[in-house]
């Protein structure tokens, strides 16, 4: 997958959700891609490089490492 | 069906919950008050003779043929213009009103041409049955008077002729264009009968005017003065029938008209719910696309691109298909294949390839055109309402007070519900109008908009937010419908937010470029004007914010208390004909039918029991992560149905890198699209005219759609599919698209309830359809939302990345013309091409003067993704900085020079904002004559000496 496109789209969820609150955000976010991202694009965002994902983005993807 | 033209009752139906008997010809009839005696009367049964009434004008009372006597009353009055009254004697036939008749009727016969017999509206005329029912036998005058006869035909509309030698001045026709479709094109000149009809101008033709070939005219006129040309080509009709338009979500329904195998005309059908009656240019006229010389009727496969097509057999066809598919899952997994759903394709046909995809292929990578027009709507009011669904039926509008209307031009992309709207404007309701671009409704006749804002597009959230912002903060929000409707806490978040001063209007005019008074005054004029109703299109989702906008329109809603009842509502005007219905099929990536997650372990197990196999319980990939996936290695075959996507996608080179990429593209269609350009299979499809089924109109009405013809190709579309279902070992054996329903219906809650037999008995239904709503529901949350409470959703504005700059300094965006559809497969097969031929760029004067511009050069257009050139029409219906273009031909390739950037929730690509720079150029860029050269390559068919278009 294209790591750069999945990264951007992380960021730009994170982004529309941040008015929620950092984290009502991330658990927003966190639901977000487990229901609309194919499993691969997830794993591929897991093993990108994580710098370039904003915070509440980076919190998000925490999270869903968490609950598998 | 026999042929029987349809009903005509003289004068509209009266809703009056007052009833009145009267005495008709000595038999009593209660009717609702204020209907005409004519109406009354044929209601009964019986028919007064009539020439200027039809049940789709206002009474006019000018040919004096409907006279009756009233007992107690003086003269004989028109029946048309005489309401009925309580106790009323009315006879219809006596001596004297024979006499009377026979009078008038002997004038309009002396100035008409007596050529019935050779006349294409021979058997099919009123003035003919009108003479024979009043008993004219001959005409005293000579037919030397004051006539039309020397007047010459005027042909220039391609699908009807106009022929004033025929012409008994009755109007009908200037009313139609007035009252039903709301152009007012048409003109009646001098008096009685030296009167004549002209369209435009003096020196104009109908081609010329301002008509949009409609047919309200047409279909109005009582004789052959305008008639379709296919009428006189073919000859009178034999039988018809009732079947759905295949072109926009309005979903009109049509009499498909027939004599033999061959289709006549296509006349819209008065008792249907969703147009009443009336039609555009495209449903009514353009279907010839359905015999044009391009359409493929053999399938065709070929080993790689490069190759030119070989036609084969059905069965090697499918067999190679199946083959390859099974190859490519057991190499690479079953999350390598996946397919797309076509909105134009029936909602059977839709549910088929979606259970092809996830119980067959194994994947759960469908998608569907959705993706790239309304999935912010299902995304935004699911979350707000609970349902993926606009929430009002069509008639509604005509309760409307405020009509707010955003990112939607629907007398060019719906013309039969913008005619509606525009009556209901007429009669006096508000209009406010948000859209970077000044549409027709803005100001056209007899129609202004209250309020024009014209905002910067991508702007849209910003514009909703101030808009909330002045509700709450000026104190005009619903509290008691809030309280009671949604939830209180999430309103006073939501409410605090938007009442922050940064979201005030006039802290946002530097970004929206609207003047903050006049956002001020749209604002209460919405919340304070009655009804509220709010429409909105693609210019609402196709942005990267477009869920976000979806969600702050149903803010408003929620906030003003305008939801659930006549009159209000949040409605998306829904692109193709079955975009509603694909979506409720389960094409989403993430959904079954009915919008429930693949994740919920009840509803999967539902469909695992029923289909015997077991699902994969995670989301697929959407039609970009498909052409990502694609480049990757990880997804490798597609099978798409009635769908282009290769036009219709944003970052055209993005989208041939994806296909080109696969190992197997299988498009099925009716033409070799661009699409077909990168495929290895080819499986031809068939028409709405050679299929049965059932579309899904944008007020959630689904309809039947009926095979009028046996398909060219040999199979109707779902039956290519499970054809392809069973090469690959499936075992499906659906005999009717009838039993594909009583599947859907049997799966999905909100389809409980409906069937074939159903659809038939009620003529349509508004889904859901189920035990607490039997006969469906035209308006929805009535009682409550259907998530409960209603949900505030804060919509911060994000703005897009794409920005513009000194390289790109203006902002490109796109749309529609009432005569092209879409991507133009079938209108550019048609003689709709006559009004717009190319796609051409509009430049506001300044800009155009600052680069030396004028109307008619080719310009160069290009953005960070591409660069295409089309010709400029400088016009201030855009605003200085922006620019428009439509994408209904290929050789434009606008979406060469779209992006990648997408709405953040659902992926729906930003074709309304594109930085771009726009510079003279002499012709063609080299992409497009490298793309003209290589779909030319790619249309070579082995044995046939030229390509299809
Ligand atoms: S076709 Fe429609 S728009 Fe044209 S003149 Fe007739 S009614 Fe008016
Ligand atoms: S063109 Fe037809 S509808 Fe119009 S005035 Fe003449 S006869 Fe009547
Ligand atoms: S294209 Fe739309 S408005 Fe036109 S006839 Fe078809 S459904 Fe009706
Ligand atoms: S039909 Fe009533 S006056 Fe013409």
């Amino acid at each position: 997958m294209n790591v750069d496109t999945l990264v951007m789209m992380a960021n730009q969820i994170a982004r529309n959700l941040a008015a929620r609150g950092e984290e009502v955000a991330v658990a927003a976010v966190a639901e977000h891609i487990r229901d609309f991202w194919d499993p691969r694009m997830i794993k591929a965002l897991h093993e990108a490089a994580r710098d370039s994902l904003e915070p509440i983005a980076r919190a998000a993807l925490t999270r869903l490492g968490d609950s598998g | 069906m026999g042929y029987e033209p349809q009903a005509d009752f003289g004068t509209p139906e009266v809703l009056s919950e007052i009833t009145v008997t009267l005495t008709i010809d000595g038999r009593p009839i209660s009717v609702p008050a204020g209907t005409s005696v004519m109406r009354a009367a044929a209601e009964s049964g019986g028919s007064i003779p009539k020439l200027c009434a039809s049940d789709n004008l206002a009474a006019f009372g000018s040919c004096r043929l409907c006279l009756v006597e009233v007992d107690g009353m003086r003269g004989t009055p028109a029946s048309c213009t005489t309401p009925v009254a309580e106790g009323m004697v009315v006879h219809t036939q006596t001596p004297r009103l024979q006499r009377l008749r026979k009078g008038v009727m002997e004038l309009y016969i002396s100035d008409h041409p007596l050529d019935c017999l050779t006349c294409s509206a021979n058997n099919d005329c009123e003035l003919q049955d009108t003479a024979a029912q009043v008993g004219l036998r001959d005409v005293r005058y000579g037919y030397e008077g004051a006539s039309h006869l020397g007047l010459g035909v005027d042909s220039s509309n391609p699908y009807f002729d106009f022929d004033p030698s025929k012409c008994i001045a009755c109007s009908r026709c200037v009313r139609a264009c007035d009252e039903v479709q709301g152009t007012l094109a048409l003109t009646m000149d001098g008096r009685g009968f030296a009167s004549t009809i002209s369209a435009g101008q003096s020196a104009d033709n109908f081609l010329s005017s301002e008509c949009v070939s409609c047919g309200a005219c047409v279909q109005a006129c009582p004789t052959a003065t305008l008639q379709e040309k296919a009428v006189k080509e073919i000859g009178k009709p034999e039988r018809a029938v009732i079947t759905t338009c295949a072109y926009c979500g309005v979903g009109c329904t049509f009499r498909a008209e027939m004599r033999g195998e061959q289709l006549v005309r296509m006349v819209p059908w008065k008792d249907g719910k969703a147009n009443r009656g009336h039609s555009c240019v495209k449903g009514r006229f353009a279907w010839g696309y359905a015999h044009h010389k391009d359409r493929i009727t053999s399938p065709m496969i070929r080993e790689s691109i490069d190759q030119p097509w070989r036609e084969v057999s059905w069965d090697e066809a499918l067999s190679h298909t199946a083959t390859r598919l099974n190859a490519i899952k057991a190499q690479h997994g079953a999350r390598a294949l996946g397919g797309i759903t076509s909105s134009r394709c029936t909602n059977e046909e839709t549910f088929l390839v979606q259970k092809l995809v996830r119980a067959g292929f194994g994947s759960n990578n469908v998608d569907t055109c959705a993706r790239v027009c309304h999935s912010p709507t299902g995304y935004g009011l699911k979350q707000t309402f609970g349902t993926s669904a606009g929430t009002q039926d069509f008639d509604s509008v005509m309760d409307a007070d405020v009509i707010l209307l955003i990112g939607a031009n629907p007398t060019d992309a719906h013309p039969v519900f913008a005619s509606r709207m525009k009556r209901r404007l007429r009669q006096g309701a508000k209009l406010i109008v948000i859209d970077p671009r000044r549409i027709d409704l803005v100001r056209s006749p007899h129609v202004e908009a209250a309020h024009h804002l014209p905002l910067q597009p991508g702007t849209n959230v910003a514009v909703l937010t101030a808009m909330a912002h002045v509700i709450v903060t000026e104190k005009l929000a619903d509290e008691a419908f809030i309280r009671e409707r949604c939830d209180w806490d999430e309103y006073q978040d939501w409410a605090a937010f938007v009442a922050d001063e940064r979201h005030s209007p006039e802290a946002l005019e530097a970004v929206t470029r609207v003047p903050a008074a006049d956002l001020r005054a749209a604002a209460r004029l919405y919340a304070t004007g009655g009804n509220g109703a709010i429409y909105y299109g693609l210019g609402v989702t196709e942005h990267s914010q477009g869920s976000s906008t979806v969600m702050a329109i149903a803010n408003l809603a929620m906030a003003t208390g305008n939801i659930g009842r006549r009159g209000v509502g949040v409605n998306p005007l829904r692109g193709q004909n079955n975009v509603q219905g694909a979506c409720d099929m389960g094409s989403f990536p993430h959904e079954l039918s009915g919008y429930r997650h693949i994740s919920d372990g009840a509803t999967r197990a539902l469909f695992e029991a029923d289909w015997g196999v077991a699902l994969d319980p995670d989301p697929g990939l959407r039609i970009p992560n498909m052409l990502d996936a694609a480049v990757d290695g990880s997804f490798r075959a597609l099978y798409v149905q009635g769908e282009d996507i290769l036009q219709s996608d944003p970052n055209t080179h993005h989208v041939a890198a994806g296909l080109k990429a696969m190992d197997l593209v299988i498009v099925h269609d009716l033409f070799l699209n661009e699409t077909a350009n990168y495929a290895h299979v080819f499986l031809p499809g068939s028409t709405f005219l050679e299929k049965d089924g059932t579309f899904t109109n944008a007020e959630r009405r689904i309809q039947l759609v009926r095979k009028v013809m046996e398909p060219a190709n040999g199979m109707s579309d779902w039956q290519v599919t499970q054809a392809l279902a069973n090469a690959m070992g499936l075992g499906w054996s659906y005999s009717h698209p009838r039993e594909i329903m009583d599947e859907v219906a049997r799966l999905t809650p909100s389809f409980a309830g409906v069937s074939f037999a159903r659809l038939e008995e009620a003529g349509s239904l508004q889904w859901p359809v189920n035990a607490a709503h039997p006969d469906g529901s035209p308006i929805m949350h009535e009682d409550g939302f259907v998530r409960g409470k209603g949900h505030f959703v804060v919509t911060d504005y994000i703005p897009t990345d794409e920005r513009t700059g000194p390289r790109y300094p203006l902002l490109l965006t796109t749309g529609r013309i009432l005569s092209q559809y879409n991507v133009g497969a079938q209108t550019r097969r048609t003689e709709n091409s006559i009004w717009h031929d190319e796609d051409v760029l509009e430049i506001h004067p300044t800009d155009a003067e600052n680069r030396g511009l004028n109307t008619g050069d080719w310009v160069r257009l290009a953005s960070r993704t591409g660069e295409t050139t089309l010709r400029a029409l400088v016009t201030d219906r855009v605003a200085p900085g922006v620019v428009y273009t439509t994408f209904h031909h290929p050789s434009t390739q606008a979406n060469v020079v779209t992006t990648d950037y997408s709405d953040w929730a659902t992926n729906c690509p930003e074709y309304k904002v594109t930085a771009v720079q726009v510079a003279p150029s002499n012709g063609p860029s080299d992409w497009q004559r490298d793309y003209d050269a290589q779909a030319r390559q790619s249309r070579r068919i082995a044995g046939h000496a030229e390509a299809a278009e």
